[in-house]
Parts: C-alpha cells; structure tokens; sequence
C-alpha cells in the first residue's frame, strides 16, 4: 500500500518527492540506530572505554567514569571523548587530567617515589615466599640424608643401626 | 515496648557474655568442672537473649515503629513486607546486631556439638566466643543502639531502605556473609585456646576442621551471592570492583582458603603446626578489620555504612586489643607448640610431594590477601603520610591478582595429584602428559571457536591462557579420579569408597575452574553498546537482534517508573523479552536503574536504559555477556565442596568418647 | 620458624594500628587541588551580566582575589552566600564563576541575594571548571597578586573556614602586593 503511494506521488510534484524522501529516511526502518557517544574513528571506542574505567569519579564513594551518573563524570567522560578526538594519546589524556584533579583521579597509580612501595612490595613477597618453599625443600632434602648418614659407631651398634634404619626407611615410604 | 524488651535483652546477653568470658576460662585453669561446663549454659542463654533482641528490632520494623531513630531512617510504610524485614540489617546498627546474633548461633553451635571435645578446651574456646560477644555487645550499646528513639516528636513516616538495598540480595547477601565471618571467631578461639593450653595435635586439627570448613562454606557463597548480586542490581554488567568493602570479605577469604589447606596437613601429618594457628588468628582478625574499614569512613566505598569516628575509635580499640594480643600470644606460646612431638617426630616430606604443594598453595594465597591488603590501604597510608590522596583501583589488582591466581592454578593441577611425603615425579610427568595435552589444544583451538560464533575478529590470548589453566584443573582432577576409581582394576564400585572429603575436595577445585573460565572469557569476549533508540528501533549486537518495543510508564509499591520493553531475536526466533526500568522511589527522591537480564549458561543479555534523551529516544546499554554466569555457578560448586568435606563422616560424633584419644592416636600413625 | 620470626606478625599488627589510628581524622574524600602552586589557567569567557564582554585573567592580574565557583542549582551556595556578601562589603574581592548554569537565572539569582562579586565568569558549560578541576559547586579559590592558586576550598566557606584556612593567608598575600 505505501508503495502505491509513493509511487502515485513520485509522479505528482517534485516537492512532494523530497517531502517523501525524508519522510523515509526518517522511519527507523532506514535509519541506523546511532550510539550515544559517536567517534569519528571508531578504532578510539575500546581506547575511550579502556580509559573510562581507569579514571576515577573524583566526587562519587568509589566509582569510575564509566559507571558514575554523576554531573563531574558526565563532563569528563565528554573530555576525555574530546582529548581522543584531539589525538592525543592515553598516557597524555591521564596526564592532562591528572593536572586538573591531581593523581586522584587515576585508578592505576603512577610508579613514583611515593608509591614504590605499593608496586614493590607484592613482588617482594612473592619472592619471599619463593625463598622459604626453596629452603624448606632444601632443609627436607638435608633431613632426608642425614638420617641416611651414620656416625663412628661400633660394628655391633652399626648393624643393629643400620637394620633399624632400613626398616624404619621401607615403613615411611 | 517491644523496644525496651529488645533494649534490656540486649544487655541481659552482655551480662551473660561477660560472665561466659570469665567464669570458664578461669575454670580451666583451677579444674574446676563445674564453672567449665557453665561456658555451654550461658553461650545457649546468651543466645536466648541476643535472639529476643533481634525479633524485638525485627516486630519494630514491621510495626512501623518509626519512635526508633533506626526504623525510621531505614523505613516506610510503603515498603514491601519482606524488605522491612531485610530492613533490620539494611544499615550500621541493626547489621551489627545481626552480627552478635551470628555470633550467639556460633557460639551456641560449639557449645552443642562439643560434648566429645576435652572440657578443658571447649570451656576456653567458649570464654574467648564470650570475650568478643562481650566487645560486640558493649560497641552496640556503647555506640550504636538501635533501639534509640527519637522523643518527643516521632516522625510518622521512615525514610525509606536506600532503593539500591531493596532486592532479594540483601535479604540473603549480608547473612549469609556474617554466617562466614563470624564462623572464623570459631577457628579463632581454638587457635587461641590452643595457645593458652600449649596442647595442640592432630586431635586439634581434626575437632577444629569442620568449624573452619563450615566457616569458609559460609564465606564462600556469601561472596559469590555479593558479586551477583552487583551485578543485577547495580545495572552497569560489572561484578567485581576491587572496591574497600569487597576486598575486606575477599581477604579473609584467601586466608581461610590456605587455612582449609594448611590444617589438612597438620591433621594428616601434624606439620605446619604454627602456620595453622597463624592463619586460624588472621582469618578472623580480616574479618575484623573489613568491620573497621567498612563503619570507621576511613576509606571511600560504595558500600560503606554512614561513618562516625568515633565508632571508628571503638572498633579500632577492639581490633587492637582482639588482635594484638592474640598475635603477642602466638609469639609467646608459638615454641611451645612447634616442639611438641605429638605423634613422633617432625614430618619430612620431600620437594614434590602434597606438603610442598600445599606449601605453595599457602604462599600463593597469602601473598594475593597481603597484595590486596596493602593496595586497599595504601590511599590511607599515603595520606597519613602526607604523600597526597591516591587512588589504588582495579587496574592495580587485577594486575596482581590474575597471575597470582594463574599460578595457582597451575599448581592445583599438580596438587591434586600429589601425594603426601613424596610423589613419584615419573608417574606425575607420565599421567600429566594427557592432561597437559587436552589443556594445551583445548586453549588454542578454541578461541577460534568462540571468537567466530561471538562475533569477534580478534583471537584473543587472556582466553588461550583462561581455558589452558581451567582444562587443566579440570583434566588433572579427573586424571586422578581415573586413578582412583582404576586401583586394582577399574570398578565403579571404588566410588563407594571415595570419602565426601575427596569428593568435596573435587568439586571446589573443578569450581575454581569453571569460575576462572566465566571471569576470563566474559572479560575477553564481552560486548556492550551504548545507542540511543526509540521505540521500533533493532539493532544487532554479538549475533542478537534487539528490538526497542515500547516503553511504559509502570507504578510500583513505593516507586514509579518508565518501563522498556525489549526483545532479543536470534537467528529470526524470538529469544527473550526484557524488561529494564528506571526507577523513581518517591521517598528518597532517588533514581535507579533496574536491569533486565536473559541468564544462560554460555552467555547473559544484559539491557539497562540510560538517560531519556530528546523526543521518545532512550540512551539504552546493550550487552552480551558470554559465559558470566559461569562465576557464580563456580562459586557455588566450590561452596558444595566445602559443604561436602564438612560433612565426612570422620567428623560425625563417635558413640563411644572414651576410646576417642586411642581412636586418634592409631589413625594418625597408621596413616 | 624460629623465636624472633614469630613476633613479626605481632609488629606488622601495631604498625597497621597506628596507620589505622592516625587515619581516623583524615577525610579520604577531601581532595587538595592539583593547582595550588600553580598559574590560574588561561581562559576567555563571556561576563554573565555583559554577554558582550569577554573576561580572562588579565582582568584580575595584580590583586589579590577569592574566585568563587557558584550556580543556581547548588544548595550550600546559598548557605554560603551571606558570609561572601560580608567579605566583600569587608572589602575582599571576589570573582565569581558560574559554573554550569543559565544566564537568566544566575542573574535573577544575584539580584535577590545580593552579588559580592567584582564580576562572574559565566562558564556554562565547565570548560573553566574542568581547568581548574572543580567537581562540585561550591568551590573557593584564593589567587595571589602573580595569579598563582594559593589555596582551594570544597564545600562552603563560612566565618569559620574563612578563618581556620584562609584568613591568615589572604593577610599574608595582602601584604606581599601591598609592599612596595
């Protein structure tokens, strides 16, 4: 029926014919449903993503600019859209707000003097633990061969020692 | 009235707490019998009286008594029955009074289910149940009542639950989490007891193992319903903020997870006797300081209770004293334990066996809690220190995290089939090698797979390396179910003699896999559009078409809202209809957006609305969420495990306590 | 684990409860400005009461001034507002920054509650704020006579914050241009 139409009107007047075009490129059947935030290279959406959720909301209780509703994250969220537009890069954009809102509003601290520590220290540990598992085993393994080891004894002592070390061997293992 | 009767019941319990505090322990120490035994009687009363005050808040609720500054700041005669209810714990006082509560079950529980225990210790383990009841119970009325009131003029309607809390999560969320912290002040006063008594054996370890497993069970499924329940709720698809309070329930987490470990070996071979006890005080000291983090506003959270500082003073004072000295008792009293010579002498084991894997798992472990501890207190170190406000969030921990728990799983593969003292690492190369296969291949073939069927271009290497670790969990556990079932020739039969532990031990490790695999696929294969539609638009998202019906306004019990609907379309079927709301409550004045979500085992679809935009448009979020659901499901299959091993049947009562200690004694050193 | 290495859990404890201890009055949400130290960021922006006439910091350059972020939406403005009535009629000049508001509105808004300030930087749509790193009105900035951000407040400024935080420093500043 819409076909019949248009193509009735086609034939009328060329006013009509733009009236109708428009009219259809406004149905939503033609229409691409848009994004809210558009970019005009898409390759910077995961890039736009990816730094939304390292940056912090610096009013809300813990939340990041992607999911915080509030007035500040809206306006960020449309600077740093602008900062990608810009070309910058992301260190550069995390900079340039870290100026305004000082390091506060990075959720992955920067590695400086004042948190070494922060970055330092579960390496650190793991470390540690590595050393204490390697000179566990090791203390294991010396106990191992030092019950194998005998002292000087007498032959008599020997052969009673070394048959009670063989039994007691075949029973723990 | 109800209040005055919750109010004086409050304090007959704190009597009763004090009273249990001292009057055992002190028993325990001159021998006599009677002031040991009255420990039971007051931790069943006290829990009589803690009970009474409970049901007493809960009736002011549902009365709508809004005289009670609590009721009326967390109520309303709008809201839904069963949030009234839920209401009770909804904010600081009455969570706190969920938690002495919790604490009176606890202790009740031992005081029941420990008649075959040496009186000596279970009059000292319920002394120290008493001394932290006595803490909780002074704080409460102290500093956070709930049953003040606000004379002479009531307000005659609440303020309203904050919406957020107005969902079937609170009702089962914050219990089920209290039942796991609180369960480690179990685990804690036997380690403590221990200390105090200088005996501490095997027998220990086994009397204390279903306590500690019961705790973590516990702990478990109230972190994994937390995580699901931000998810639906928050309606933003994330489950897991790396934020202050969700770290402080993950902490004591880890620790109880090497404690489940550690105390395997000093039951099954009376090694890593002091480490035992150390993370038997830590797992509960945790627990301790996420109450401190989480109601002392010492750091910013979307969870946290309404700050107060001197609340913080308090808790603080309680932690300091709690803590420190049960650590300076562990330093004291830590020789005595480790040279005991219980059952012969010190166990040796070598480099590959289960002690050494165990070991590992230990290291892993703590280190990840120590990791999370100090990202999640280094903003407030740093300020106290003057180096400025900074901010530590998930870009940190998960740096950290993920390989922590990579290793670890690495490591569970070789773990569950090691043997204790000594594993042949022959056999371990030879029936490694099909697992390490299928691992390998099923890590790299299957990116292919899923990246075609989802949509995504790239092949992706966190999902190479997610599956590789999850398949070989998985393998290596049934490679040793295979050989167990195969011991003198393969009989189905053999199950039967497979132990609930064994079995719980499977399911926990298989869960951990199966949870890894929702964390890391999800993340890699995620898709989320934000579009702005109208009613009659469709889009196509990861192979779904999504059709914005309609969108109506809708009037709930104490809100209204606009209501969307919209349908997901696969392969031109009709898949699900959402749902998805914005939220007006008219008390608060607050909005909120409800998500609607299409759960399925390989993937969620996730709709929430945004903001209303110009005209009929709606900003809309669009996700497609493979394979998240898998997280929970992990986290209840690793729940079941710990609920599997608690129910061993060497930890039902004997019939005869008599012969109990010989009992013991011959298992221990045929083992 | 030998004698000594049973104590360090004990030690790690009290170092942590001292931290702990010492956080306790610090407020984690209080946030010092990364700009105190720093110039006043360039800008051009429009008067709110003279569309006509463009502003930047030229046009306070060589005095000592307050700038006050302020909008019609913000409650604790108001609350805040009688003390900045008396600071100027003190003789304390203070620039205004509108932050995010409408014209009509901000101007009807001055009108009844009376204007403290030298003229109001109408900024609607934060471009300055983001500059300067405002994420919430009220917010309270003392610039010294180089045009270097001396101080910045969050929240209102009463008698007792102008007091506790600010007065000493504005005297200080004072003296400093005033001296030859």
């Amino acid at each position: 029926m819409r076909h019949k139409l248009i193509a009735l009107a086609m034939l009328v007047s060329p006013s009509l014919k733009r009236a109708i075009l428009l009219l259809l490129m406004l149905s939503s059947a033609v229409v691409a449903v848009e994004d809210v935030v558009s970019f005009s290279d898409e390759s910077l959406r995961p890039r736009y993503q990816q730094l939304l959720e390292e940056l912090r909301c610096p009013k809300c209780q813990n939340q990041n600019l992607a999911d915080s509703n509030s007035a500040i994250s809206q306006d960020l969220r449309a600077e740093v859209q602008r900062l990608l537009e810009r070309d910058l890069s992301d260190d550069e954009i995390k900079e340039y707000l870290k100026n305004r809102y000082s390091e506060f509003i990075l959720y992955r601290p920067q590695v400086n003097r004042a948190t070494w520590f922060l970055w330092a220290a579960p390496i650190a540990l793991l470390v540690l633990g590595g050393l204490i598992l390697l000179g566990l085993s090791r203390r294991q393994k010396h106990r191992h061969s030092e019950k194998a080891g005998t002292t000087m004894r007498s032959d008599d002592q020997q052969q009673r020692l070394e048959a009670l070390l063989g039994s007691q061997k075949r029973g723990s293992e | 009235m109800t209040a005055e009767f919750g109010h004086v019941a409050l304090i007959v319990a704190l009597c009763l707490s004090v009273v249990q505090a001292i009057v055992p322990m002190v028993g325990s120490f001159a021998g006599y019998r009677t002031w040991m035994r009255l420990g039971h009687s007051l931790a069943l009363g006290q829990l009589v009286f803690v009970a009474i005050s409970f049901v007493c808040l809960t009736m002011a609720f549902l009365q709508d008594d809004f005289s009670l500054q609590y009721v009326a700041n967390n109520s309303n005669t709008l809201l839904p029955t069963q949030f009234k209810i839920s209401a009770v714990w909804g904010a600081h006082e009455g969570s706190l009074l969920l938690w002495a509560l919790i604490l009176a079950l606890w202790s009740a529980a031992v005081a029941l289910f420990s008649r075959h225990l040496p009186l000596e210790l279970s009059s000292r383990v319920l002394s120290i149940l008493g001394a932290i009841s006595v803490g909780f119970g002074l704080f409460i009325l102290l500093t956070s009542n709930p049953f003040a009131r606000i004379l002479p003029f009531s307000p005659t309607e609440g303020g309203d639950l904050n919406p957020l809390l107005q969902d079937f999560g609170l009702i089962v969320h914050p219990p089920m989490l209290y039942m796991g912290y609180v369960g480690f002040s179990v685990a804690f006063a036997f380690a403590v007891a221990a200390l105090i008594g200088g005996q501490f054996d095997s027998a220990w370890a086994r009397w204390a193992r279903p306590w500690i497993n019961s705790a973590w069970v516990f702990l478990t499924i109230g972190i994994t319903l937390g995580s699901w329940w931000a998810y639906y709720e928050l309606g933003w698809g994330g489950w897991w903020f790396w934020d202050p309070v969700e770290n402080a329930s993950l902490m004591p987490w880890l620790v109880g997870t090497a404690l489940v470990h550690s105390i395997a070996v000093t039951e099954k071979r009376g090694a890593f006797r002091s480490w035992t006890l150390l993370l038997a005080i830590l797992a509960f000291s945790l627990s301790l300081l996420g109450t401190f983090l989480v109601r002392s506003g010492v750091l910013t959270s979307v969870h946290a209770f309404a700050n107060d500082p001197e609340r913080g003073v308090f808790i603080l004072a309680f932690l300091g004293i709690v803590v420190g000295s049960s650590l300076l008792l562990f330093a004291l009293r830590g020789p005595t334990v480790q040279s005991q010579k219980g059952n012969g002498d010190v166990a040796s084991y070598s480099g590959l066996s289960r002690e050494m894997m165990l070991l590992l798992n230990n290291v892993l472990l703590v280190s990840s809690m120590a990791m999370i501890l100090i990202g999640t207190l280094y903003p407030l170190i740093a300020d106290v220190l003057d180096l400025g406000k900074i901010s530590v969030g998930p870009p940190y921990f998960n740096f950290f995290f993920v390989p922590m728990t990579l290793g670890l799983m690495v490591a569970m593969g070789f773990a569950v089939f090691s043997r204790w003292k000594k594993t042949d690492a022959q056999l371990l190369r030879q029936k490694g090698m099909i697992p390490f296969l299928l691992s390998l291949s099923a890590a790299l073939v299957l990116p292919l797979f899923l990246a075609e069927s989802l949509s995504w271009e790239s092949y992706s290497l966190i999902a190479v390396i997610t599956l590789g670790a999850s398949f070989w969990v998985v393998s290596m556990s049934i490679e040793d179910l295979w050989q167990k079932l195969s011991r003198r020739g393969f009989r189905w039969h053999n199950i039967g003699k497979l132990s609930a532990s064994y079995w719980g031990m499977q399911c926990a490790h298989i869960g951990i896999a199966v949870c890894a695999l929702g964390v890391g696929l999800s993340s890699v294969y995620d898709v989320q559009k934000d579009v702005r539609m109208v009613p009659g638009d469709r889009l196509t998202v990861a192979g779904y078409e999504f059709s914005f019906d309609r969108l109506d306004p809708v009037q709930g019990p104490n809100f209204v809202a606009s209501r969307g609907q919209i349908s997901a379309y696969k392969n031109e079927r009709l898949v699900a209809t959402l749902y998805p709301e914005k939220r007006n409550y008219k008390a608060r004045n607050q909005v909120m957006t409800e998500a609607a979500i299409d759960p399925g085992l390989t993937r969620d679809l996730y709709v929430s609305l945004g903001e209303p935009l110009k005209g009929d448009a709606w900003a809309i979020r669009l996700h497609v969420k493979p394979f998240v659901r898998c997280i929970w499901l992990g986290g209840l299959m690793i729940g079941l495990g710990g609920l599997l091993s608690v129910l061993d049947k060497r930890y039902r009562r004997r019939r005869q306590p008599k012969t109990q200690a010989a009992e013991t004694t011959l298992e221990v050193a045929a083992q | 684990m030998n004698r000594l290495t049973l104590f360090i859990p004990f030690a790690l404890c009290l170092a942590l409860g001292t931290f702990l201890f010492f956080s306790l009055d610090k407020d984690p949400l209080d946030l010092p400005s990364a700009l105190v130290g720093e110039p006043f960021p360039e800008f051009v922006l429009e008067d709110l009461s003279d569309p006509q006439r463009q502003l930047s910091s030229d046009d306070f350059d060589g005095q000592v001034v307050l700038v006050n972020v302020w909008a019609t939406w913000c409650f604790a403005c108001r609350i805040e507002h009688p003390w900045l009535n008396s600071l100027a009629a003190e003789g304390v000049k203070i620039i205004g920054l509108n932050y995010k508001d409408y014209r009509e509105l901000a101007q009807a808004w001055l009108q009844e509650r009376g204007d403290p300030y030298q003229f109001s930087i109408f900024d609607p749509r934060g471009t300055l704020g983001i500059d300067l790193g405002v994420y919430g009105a009220p917010e309270t900035y003392l610039v010294d006579a180089e045009g270097i951000i001396r101080h910045r407040r969050v929240g209102v400024v009463d008698e007792r914050v102008w007091n506790e935080e600010f007065r000493d420093l504005y005297k200080q500043l004072m003296d400093a241009a005033n001296a030859p």
